[in-house]
C-alpha cells in the first residue's frame, strides 16, 4: 500500500536501503538492552532505519551525489556496521543472542499470535494516517512546489510518508527478511500502477495484490517441504508484475505490440489507397483499370492489404487491375485533406 | 604479524581496488545501485554452477556468476525500455526475484552442502588464507589472492586500454556514439567487469562488503574532486585505507572483518560528507546560510535606495517593513556596517556612496546580467558567484 508511494515517489530501493540500515538498530537495541523482546528490537530498527532514511534525504538535498549512490551508500554502510556488531555480539558470552540473525532472513513460521496483533495494530495506524492526509500525500506526490504554495508543510508531510515507509519495512522485515522486503515494497504496487492510473485505485490494488502473494505464498510454501516463506511470496508477486506487464490494457506489452501493429496496418492501407488516388486523380473517370502490378511493397501493397481494402468497399478488384470507387475516392480524398491539416 | 595477517590484508586491499575503479563509472553514471543488484543476483548463478560442477571453487562458478550478473543488468534495462516502471524501480523487482530463486534453489537442493545464504552474502575474509592455490604441488598463496589479483589485473589493463572511451562515454555518450564508439558496447563491457568483479570477490568478503567497496569511495572521492583520474586515484586510496585499517578493526573487537571495513568505509565517508571543503555538509550549510543573508543584505539595500525619507529609514521601522525576526535583522545590519554599505545617525539608516554604487551594480547584474560590473563584488560575496 505504502509501496505505491515509493514506485510514484520513485524512491523505489529506498526500502531495500532501510532494510539494510535496519540492522544495526536491531543489533545495537540488543546490546544496550540485552533483551530479545522483539519489540524493543523493532524500535531499535525504527530508529536506525528512520536514520538512514533522513541520512540519504541529506546527502541528495546537500551535495551533488545522486540518489542512487546515496541508497547504495548508506545500504552497504549501514549494513556493514550492523554485520560488525553482530559479530561482536555474537562473540559475548550471553547465551540469549542467537536468533537475532533470523532478522536477515526472515522467518514468517516463528511469528507469534502477539506479533500479528502489533503488525494488525501498526497496519490500522498507517491507513487511517494515510486517509486523514489523503489529499494532502496526492498532491505533493504529484506536485510538490503547488503543495508548498498551497501553504502545505511540506518538509513534515514527506517526513510522514518515509516516517510510515520505514515503520512498513521494519514490520515486513520479520515476515520476509532484509533482501525480500524491496521485493514486498515494490512489486505490489508496480504491479498495480500496470492496471490504473488513479492513485485511489492504485494503492487498493496494491493491498489487494500484496495480500494475496502472501497468501497465495504462504500456501505453497506450507504445501511443500523445505520451502521458505518469504521467497516464495516475493515469487509470486513477481509473477503477478510479469502478467501485469504483459497483459494490462492500457499499458501492457501485449495490447501494446496489439496496437502497434494494427497502427502499422493501417497506415499501409492508408498510404496505399493514397498512391491509388494519385493514379486515379490523373486520369477524367474514376474508375479507370489499373492494373495491380503497378503497386508495389513501397506503397504497402500486400495481397492483404488490397483484400481488406476491397472488404471495405474502397476498391474493386476485376482479375489484375483494380479501380476505386467512389467511398474510397472520397475517402482517399479526405485522407489527403486531413494529413495536410495535421501537418499543419 | 602473521603470514595469514598480511595476506588477509593483501586480499583485502586488492578487492578494494579491483572494486574501486568499475566503482567510480557506475556512481558516475548514477548506476550505483546495479551494483547492489548484480551482488545479490549472481546468487543463483553460483548455485546453478554448483549443481553443474559440484565443486565451489570451479571457475566456471564464477562465469556462471557473471553471466547472471550481466543477466540481470538485460532484464534491468529491458524492462526499463518498456517504459512501464522506472529504472530504480525495476532494479528493486529484478534483484529480489533473482536472489528468490537462489534461495528456494539451495533450500530444495543442496541442503547438506557447503553452500547457504550467510555464507554467500555476508563472507568470511578469515579463512581466505586457508583455502591455498597448489600449483605443481607447490603452494602459490591463498586461491583468492589469485582469483582477485587477475580480476584486478584485467580490470586496471582494460581501464588504461579504454580510459579515452569509457570518459568520453560516461560523460558524454551523444558524442561517444557521434565519435564512433558503441555506448552499448562499453556499457555491457563496464558490466561485465562489475560482475566479474563483484563475484570474484564475494567470496573473499561477501556481496554487501562487495556493494560497499564499489560505492564508498567513489562516493567518497567524488566529494573531494572532480577530475575523474584524481577520482580513480582517491577512491583506490580509501578503498586500500579501510580496507586495512577495517582489518585492524575487526582483529581488536574479534568481529567480522567485511562488516569492519564497511565500518570503517562508513566513517570515511561521514568526515568527507560533514568537513570536505566546498561540497561537505558544514561549508554547504554555511554557504547557503550566506547566500541567504546576502539576499537579505540586497533587500535591505534596495529599500534603502528606494525611500528617500526618513520615516522609512528609522531603525525601528525596519523590522516592520521588511518583516524580519530580530537576530535576523541585526545581523544584516551589522553586515551592512563592516563593510561601509551605511551609516546609522540617530536611528536614522542612510546608504553611503559604497552602499550606493554596489546596490546600483547589484541591479544592473540583476536585471541585464552584466559581469563585469559585479568582478569586485564576487571577492566578498558568494551571492555573485555561481
Amino acid at each position: 500500500m505504502l509501496g505505491s508511494f515509493a514506485v510514484l515517489r520513485k524512491q523505489s530501493l529506498l526500502g531495500d536501503a532501510i532494510s539494510h540500515a535496519a540492522l544495526p538498530g536491531i543489533a545495537i537495541a540488543f546490546l544496550v538492552t540485552g533483551a530479545k523482546e522483539s519489540n524493543t528490537l523493532l524500535l531499535g530498527a525504527l530508529i536506525s532505519g528512520l536514520i538512514g532514511a533522513f541520512w540519504i534525504k541529506s546527502i541528495i538535498t546537500k551535495t551533488h551525489l545522486k540518489s542512487d549512490t546515496a541508497l547504495g551508500l548508506i545500504l552497504s554502510l549501514f549494513f556493514g556496521v550492523g554485520m560488525l556488531l553482530l559479530t561482536f555480539i555474537q562473540k559475548q558470552p550471553n547465551a540469549n543472542q542467537a536468533g537475532l540473525d533470523k532478522y536477515l532472513f526472515g522467518q514468517a513460521a516463528t511469528l507469534l499470535e502477539k506479533d500479528v496483533w502489533f503488525m494488525a495494530i501498526v497496519t490500522g495506524v498507517c491507513l487511517t494516517v494515510l486517509l486523514l492526509f489523503w489529499k494532502e500525500f496526492k498532491l505533493l506526490l504529484f506536485d510538490a512546489d503547488y503543495t508548498k504554495t498551497l501553504g502545505f508543510n511540506i518538509k513534515f508531510l514527506d517526513a510522514l510518508i518515509t516516517s510510515f515507509i520505514v515503520a512498513a519495512i521494519i514490520l515486513g522485515l520479520q515476515t520476509v527478511g532484509v533482501v525480500l522486503m524491496s521485493a514486498m515494497l515494490l512489486a505490489p504496487a508496480a504491479a498495480a500502477r500496470q492496471w490504473t492510473n488513479s492513485l485511489a485505485i492504485m494503492v487498493g490494488l496494491a493491498a489487494t495484490f500484496g495480500a494475496f502473494s502472501g497468501i497465495i505464498g504462504t500456501g505453497i510454501s506450507a504445501s511443500y517441504p523445505n520451502l521458505s516463506t518469504g521467497p516464495v511470496i516475493v515469487l509470486v508477486a513477481s509473477v503477478f508484475v510479469l502478467v501485469s506487464f504483459i497483459f494490462s490494457p492500457g499499458r501492457g506489452l501485449l495490447f501494446k505490440e496489439i496496437r502497434f501493429r494494427q497502427n502499422r496496418n493501417d497506415l499501409k492501407l492508408h498510404k496505399t489507397l493514397s498512391f491509388m488516388y494519385d493514379i486515379a486523380k490523373t486520369h477524367e473517370d474514376i474508375d479507370h483499370p489499373h492494373s495491380v502490378r503497378i503497386l508495389n511493397n513501397f506503397h504497402g501493397y500486400t495481397k492483404k492489404s488490397l483484400h481488406k481494402l476491397e472488404e471495405e468497399n474502397l476498391i474493386v478488384v476485376i482479375g489484375t487491375n483494380w479501380t476505386l470507387t467512389k467511398k474510397g475516392f472520397e475517402k482517399a480524398k479526405n485522407l489527403y485533406n486531413q494529413h495536410i491539416e495535421t501537418n499543419d | 604479524m602473521t603470514s595469514a595477517q598480511i595476506e588477509i590484508q593483501l586480499i583485502a586491499s586488492l578487492v578494494a581496488i579491483a572494486c574501486a575503479i568499475p566503482g567510480v563509472f557506475l556512481v558516475l553514471r548514477k548506476m550505483a545501485l546495479i551494483s547492489d543488484a548484480i551482488s545479490h543476483a549472481i546468487l543463483p548463478g553460483i548455485v546453478v554452477g554448483f549443481f553443474i560442477t559440484h565443486d565451489l571453487s570451479s571457475p566456471l562458478l564464477i562465469i556462471f556468476a557473471a553471466f547472471t550478473g550481466i543477466l540481470t543488468v538485460f532484464l534491468v534495462e529491458f524492462i526499463q525500455k518498456t517504459g512501464l516502471v522506472k529504472e530504480d524501480t525495476a532494479i528493486g523487482l529484478i534483484f529480489p526475484a533473482l536472489f528468490s530463486i537462489g534461495v528456494i534453489l539451495i533450500a530444495k537442493n543442496a541442503n547438506d552442502v557447503h553452500l547457504d545464504v550467510d555464507a554467500v552474502l555476508l563472507g568470511e575474509l578469515a579463512f581466505a588464507p586457508f583455502d591455498r592455490l597448489e600449483l605443481f604441488g607447490a603452494d602459490v598463496g591463498p586461491k583468492s589472492l589469485w582469483v582477485i589479483g587477475t580480476i584486478l589485473l584485467i580490470t586496471i589493463s582494460l581501464l588504461v586500454a579504454f580510459f579515452k572511451e569509457l570518459k568520453v562515454s560516461t560523460f558524454d555518450a551523444g558524442l561517444a556514439s557521434a565519435l564512433g564508439f558503441s555506448p552499448v558496447i562499453l556499457h555491457y563491457g563496464l558490466m561485465t567487469v562489475a560482475s566479474v568483479t563483484t563475484v570474484g570477490a564475494f567470496d573473499a568478503v561477501g556481496a554487501i562488503l562487495v556493494v560497499a567497496l564499489t560505492i564508498a569511495p567513489a562516493a567518497t572521492a567524488y566529494l573531494l574532486t572532480k577530475d575523474l583520474k584524481k577520482m580513480i586515484l582517491l577512491s583506490v586510496g580509501f578503498g586500500v585505507f579501510s580496507a586495512i585499517s577495517g582489518y585492524w578493526l575487526a582483529h581488536g573487537l574479534d568481529a567480522s572483518i567485511a562488516g569492519s571495513i564497511a565500518s570503517v568505509l562508513g566513517i570515511v565517508f561521514l568526515i568527507v560528507f560533514l568537513f570536505a571543503p566546498g561540497t561537505g555538509m558544514v561549508s554547504v550549510i554555511y554557504k547557503q546560510s550566506r547566500q541567504k543573508i546576502e539576499v537579505l543584505l540586497l533587500t535591505f539595500l534596495l529599500h534603502l535606495k528606494n525611500h528617500k525619507e526618513k520615516k522609512e529609514r528609522h531603525v525601528n521601522h525596519l523590522g516592520e517593513h521588511i518583516n524580519w525576526q530580530k537576530s535576523q535583522a541585526k545581523s544584516v545590519l551589522e553586515l551592512a556596517l563592516k563593510n561601509n554599505m551605511i551609516v546609522i545617525e540617530n536611528d536614522i539608516v542612510s546608504l553611503t556612496k559604497k552602499g550606493n554604487t554596489f546596490t546600483e551594480n547589484a541591479i544592473n547584474y540583476i536585471t541585464d546580467h552584466s559581469e563585469e560590473a559585479i568582478e569586485e563584488m564576487k571577492k566578498d560575496f558568494f551571492l555573485f558567484r555561481g
